[in-house]
């Protein structure tokens, strides 16, 4: 059955449960797995990346699969779908893959294969200039950044995730196509708190975040949101209902409590958070998923804000480039940023990334004394001289 | 070994399915898409069309081409779609704001989730967007594709749609991003008439479980994830696609503690595939990594000279748990202190794999900050084995836990939260599990007990005038 071309295709609308088909779940992987794939399923013995971006896999069969990874846009088009499917079609008989962090893998069973699909992916470029379909992300490197929708979809944002993206990519390429950092480094942006892509456990973080409290519509309020449920969406119990002169029901916002998390705005459209001057983008670094060698952790607030400067964040570009350059330069070999960051101390990750310790980055919120230093065990930086002069114990 | 699907697969053919001829596809030259300027003046976005990394915007500007150059009638929404949603983006730079309004309830008949409604506040600068809804298409297990496949759904999605996706959305769905109201039933119908192909979950629901890439093309993967997360996504579609819990539901299937797809930091229920017999060690090999002849770490480190390898330094004394060592040229794990963090492994992949006695552990409870601030999950059960269909993991441990998370979970509360507001104790009860200290990083160092009366003996029953016969007041 071909895919239909009437304007409401199958659907009728007059009858619209009429020979419906619910609950088909996804469709079978099986199908998907190409020959080398399904010959080899759990049989794989080893591998090795030959280069950046390139790997192969070799199974207790002898049989080997050379995989190309290339960086893609999680944003695309169908005519770059079409693309890719070209290639597949090309070189790989038809299969591609993805990977959890909008990779794009091509996989041929042979060298010789590899060779002719790297050379096409390499000379692929768009009218502009960029590549398509860049390779690398492996290894001790900087892989692709996941990220959320930002201003091309979403009601939320504090930034937009596209753009940034392509910015701190632009900036960071040479560490998505070459292997030469301690350990690989996973970089994440979400366009604010509610972290679709749930950016809290990565190397570097990039986070929009409102700074400004809720503007009440009061003309609305009563009417699209239900009060109690605004009020209860709130944290830190800043909301409460209010009257307007003129009799409304609406809230108010204890200012000095707001934490700008935006969870009432999700519950209520009349209490809007966005404002051009107040969003920022937060910094965090030093999180990770894996358990080798230490825990997965939590990434920590670094940098508490810079400016939403659009289309290419330089102030963000520079940032997350001087700590990974911090980072390349002292950092063990298997280390990531928050091992690293564990073992010389936090206040010396902050001299060596030369990244300024303001009042900010010192939690406030709950349970913030597990974040305390009580211990005498700490090093001499600059910022604790400062410390020791202003109480006049040092000249 | 090869795995059946529950219901015989269609096989899409793209010539069978096709809506557009080779000519309507190949339908601009890059000559005509370096001169081809959209109908708004974008020059913030045009900004992001140089240097190396892959540019949306231009990727976004061909599809508006092709748009421009398709006849009337081979799309059932706007031409402009494209240009207006390019237009919007750089009127948001401008701003410094989103221009996509609050909410709006769309969906398909007897669905709760899949479809999320979105419409610009902007609709009379850029009429093309004023609905935007995005829908979201269940992946299959590890985005392994056709190109049967995907040329389909791009076909259906070009003709019915913006054109416009996510490969792939933070969850993984692959995200269609943006269509008219009027479309939903009939891209819906398509789908699942056509291409044998549901929706993914959205809303307070199960969420489109995902997996990593597990035993089709990893030497490290304890357990079949592309099966797992294909099952469970199938047996609980009813919790996919109709909202009856507090909020979210992640699954998530690691299938090595590397854990590729974050199950530990996003998964309400995490999987994570390990083993309980020993390192398999390959002392030949060891020896060649040892001699230089196999790089470290299977050629991470290639891009910069890190010297020779070094056994002790690289991989004996990093070792959490210092459960290695060389004893005459060999090396000896003490696999009872290993704590399978993999790094060994990682570091000669050649010489070591993990056992062959493999299970899953599961931890629960991780979520982003929203709203009481990011959880990781929380190791609740070591080590467990099942096979398809899972029956003792759904009857002991997924339905259990659902069931005390509805019935207790407040709304908008996740797993963790509700854990952490009632207690790991009450996790332990509810799945009728005894503690382990392997639940926690230490004992607690306040003495709070939660006494119960049953735990004390006498109960907590006392009389005051018994008390009184022994002291005077």
């Amino acid at each position: 059955m071909a895919l239909s071309t009437e304007r409401l295709g199958l659907f009728n609308p007059d009858k619209p449960m009429e020979n419906r088909l619910t609950d088909l779940g996804p469709r079978h992987f099986w199908q998907y797995f190409p020959p080398v794939i399904q010959n080899n399923y759990g049989k794989w013995d080893y591998h090795e990346i030959l280069e950046p971006g390139i790997l192969v896999h070799v199974a207790e069969t002898g049989d080997k699969v050379f995989t190309v990874r290339c960086g893609g846009c999680r944003f695309m088009t169908v005519e770059h779908v079409r693309e890719i499917c070209d290639i597949a079609d090309k070189h790989c008989d038809g299969y591609v893959r993805f990977t959890t962090r909008n990779n794009i893998e091509f996989m041929v069973d042979s060298q010789d294969k590899m060779e002719a699909l790297k050379k096409d992916l390499e000379s692929r470029k768009h009218v502009s200039g960029s590549y398509k379909f860049p390779i690398g992300g492996t290894g001790a490197g900087v892989t692709n950044i996941v990220h959320t929708q930002g201003y091309i979809h979403c009601h939320t944002p504090a930034t937009d995730a596209s753009s940034m993206v392509k910015a701190v990519l632009d900036e960071l390429f040479d560490y998505f196509q070459g292997m030469t950092l301690p350990a690989q480094v996973r970089v994440s942006m979400a366009c604010c708190l509610n972290m679709c892509g749930a950016v809290h456990c990565s190397d570097i973080a990039l986070l929009g975040y409102h700074r400004k409290p809720p503007i009440i519509d009061n003309e609305v309020l009563d009417k699209v949101c239900e009060i109690p449920l605004v009020i209860a969406a709130c944290p830190t119990a800043a909301i409460s209902p209010t009257k307007t002169e003129d009799g409304k029901k609406s809230v108010k916002i204890k200012e000095e409590r707001c934490m700008f998390c935006g969870n009432c705005y999700t519950m209520c459209m009349a209490v809007p958070l966005t404002d051009k001057e107040g969003d920022c983008v937060t910094i965090m670094a030093g999180g990770k998923v894996s358990n080798r060698i230490s825990a997965p952790k939590f990434s920590k607030v670094v940098v508490p804000a810079l400016p939403n400067n659009f289309p290419r964040y330089p102030e963000v570009c520079q940032t997350v480039k001087k700590i990974i350059e911090a980072y390349a330069a002292d950092a063990n070999k298997y280390e990531r940023i928050g091992d690293w960051a564990e073992r010389i101390g936090w206040e010396r990750f902050f001299e060596k990334c030369d990244l300024p310790f303001t009042e900010h980055l010192i939690d406030d919120y709950r349970l913030q004394y597990d974040t305390y230093r009580t211990t005498s065990l700490f090093k001499f930086t600059d910022a604790a001289w400062e410390v020791s002069k202003a109480v006049g114990g040092i000249k | 070994m090869a795995f059946e699907p529950k219901e015989e697969q269609k096989e899409l053919k793209y010539e069978e399915l096709r809506i557009y001829s080779d000519e309507e596809l190949n339908n601009y030259t890059d000559e005509e898409l370096k001169n081809f300027k959209i109908k708004h003046d974008i020059p913030m976005c045009d900004e992001l069309e140089s240097g190396p990394w892959p540019s949306f915007v231009a990727d976004a500007k061909r599809e508006a081409l092709h748009r421009r150059k398709l006849a009337d009638g081979r799309m059932m929404i706007e031409r402009e779609v494209v240009e207006d949603m390019l237009g919007q983006l750089e009127v948001s730079f401008e701003h410094g704001e989103t221009h996509w309004k609050h909410g709006g309830i769309v969906g398909v008949f007897g669905y709760g989730g899949g479809v999320i409604g979105r419409y610009s506040d902007l609709q009379d600068q850029f009429p093309s967007i004023a609905h935007f809804h995005t829908m979201r298409v269940n992946q299959p297990a590890s985005k392994f594709y056709t190109s049967d496949y995907l040329r389909s759904l791009c076909d259906l999605w070009e003709y019915r749609g913006s054109g416009l996706m996510n490969m792939h959305g933070s969850t993984g769905d692959i995200i269609f991003l943006g269509t008219f109201t009027e479309q939903l039933e009939p891209i819906f119908y398509e789908l699942g008439h056509v291409m044998q192909q549901d929706l993914g979950g959205s809303g307070s629901n199960l969420r489109t479980p995902s997996c990593c890439i597990g035993k089709a093309r990893c030497e490290w993967s304890c357990i079949d994830t592309q099966a797992m997360c294909y099952e469970l996504t199938h047996f609980y579609q009813d919790e996919l696609h109709r909202p009856a819990f507090p909020y979210k539901f992640k699954f998530k299937f690691d299938g090595c503690p590397n854990c590729c797809v974050a199950s530990i930091a996003r998964a309400d229920m995490s999987y994570i595939g390990t083993w309980r017999d020993n390192i398999r060690i390959d002392q030949e090999a060891l020896q060649a990594y040892i001699g230089g002849e196999i790089l470290p770490n299977a050629g991470a480190h290639k891009g910069k000279d890190w010297g020779k390898f070094d056994i002790n330094k690289e991989v004996i004394n990093l070792c959490p748990t210092r459960c290695m060592g060389m004893e005459d040229g060999k090396l000896m794990i003490d696999d009872k202190e290993c704590t399978r963090c993999m790094h060994c492994i990682n570091v000669m992949p050649r010489a070591l794999k993990p056992g062959m006695d493999t299970g899953f552990t599961i931890l629960f409870g991780a979520k982003a900050p929203i709203l009481e601030g990011a959880q990781m999950s929380t190791l609740t059960i070591p080590f467990m084995q099942s096979e398809p269909p899972y029956d003792n993991l759904k009857e002991n441990v997924i339905e259990p836990l659902w069931d005390w998370w509805m019935e207790e979970g407040k709304n908008r509360e996740r797993l963790g939260e509700l854990i952490q507001r009632q207690g790991i104790q009450k996790l332990l009860e509810i799945l009728g599990i005894p503690p382990m200290p392997q639940m926690v990083k230490e004992p607690r160092s306040n003495p709070y007990i939660f006494w119960k009366a049953e735990d004390v003996p006498g109960g907590f029953e006392r009389s005051i005038d018994d008390y009184r016969t022994r002291h005077a007041r």
